[in-house]
């Protein structure tokens, strides 16, 4: 656990929570270490930009899809048809 | 059958996110777009001997779908026995909108512009996902789009919380590159 205290995190680590905070699933000490890593590491910062541009596009509502339920009901309405024509 | 090799048992994994996304963006009703797809994928199977091979399998998909959701808004309009109109309330000058809540910007009026864009967008992005490994794609819909927290997932999907953050990882390098290139 001696790890959580570090301020400077690798960037393997920085990844990793960027990804969390995407899904708003990251404490607020590991946003901060995030923060702090991103000062001084460009490939991080570059990363983190276009992470979040992702999001951004992801929760736009045109951007949907079937949920697993529906997919199984067209999938057995599917195989039903398939049998008809065989 | 002709020469060309069309699986149907694959069409749901493969091309059913991405016609539902085209038809959602055009009907706005989640069931009507899940039947339009449904009745998309039968018309596939009974045609299927048509299908020359000269356009890839979505595309053909595709193309049945744009009769079918046309089909349906012919449908609907001929039920209610004339086609919907849509007015902008602001059309006769200045002294027209006396009313404050005439004077709200039509929600209607959005740009062509606009619309396109978006429509567009969730293709763009499906096709994008479409690209991925099979199991990526699967994990990063599940987080991203349909919002399951990170232990659903884990429990059915059967792998372990940094396994899976592992995944979304790839997942999102791969897809930004890909929207980098198509969509910035």
């Amino acid at each position: 656990m001696s790890n959580d205290f570090k301020l400077f995190v690798s960037c393997d680590k920085a990844a990793h929570t960027c990804d969390k905070t995407q899904y708003n699933d990251a404490f607020l000490w590991e946003k901060i270490k995030l923060n702090i890593h991103l000062l001084y590491c460009k490939a991080c910062r570059k990363y983190s930009s276009n992470n979040g541009k992702l999001t951004k596009l992801m929760h736009k509502p045109e951007v949907d899809c079937l949920k697993k339920g529906e997919k199984k009901q067209l999938q057995t309405a599917l195989q039903k048809e398939l049998e008809k024509h065989q | 059958m002709s020469g060309h090799k069309i699986n149907p048992n694959k069409w749901i994994d493969l091309y059913s996110d991405y016609l539902f996304n085209y038809t959602i963006t055009r009907v706005k009703d989640r069931e009507t777009a899940q039947d339009l797809v449904q009745e998309t994928f039968f018309a596939g199977l009974k045609s299927m001997k048509n299908f020359k091979g000269e356009a890839s399998e979505r595309t053909w998909l595709i193309s049945i779908l744009k009769r079918k959701i046309i089909d349906h808004y012919r449908k609907i309009n001929s039920k209610k026995g004339k086609a919907e109109v849509r007015m902008n309330l602001n059309f006769e000058g200045e002294n027209e909108g006396d009313w404050i809540e005439q004077r709200v910007a039509d929600p209607f009026d959005k740009t062509a512009e606009n619309n396109l864009e978006n429509t567009e967008l969730g293709l763009a992005i499906h096709n994008c996902i479409s690209k991925l490994p099979a199991k990526q794609a699967e994990v990063f819909k599940m987080k991203t789009l349909l919002g399951y927290d990170t232990e659903t997932i884990c429990n059915e999907l059967d792998i372990t919380a940094s396994n899976l953050w592992v995944i979304i990882h790839r997942a999102r390098t791969s897809l930004a590159a890909c929207m980098e290139k198509n969509w910035f």
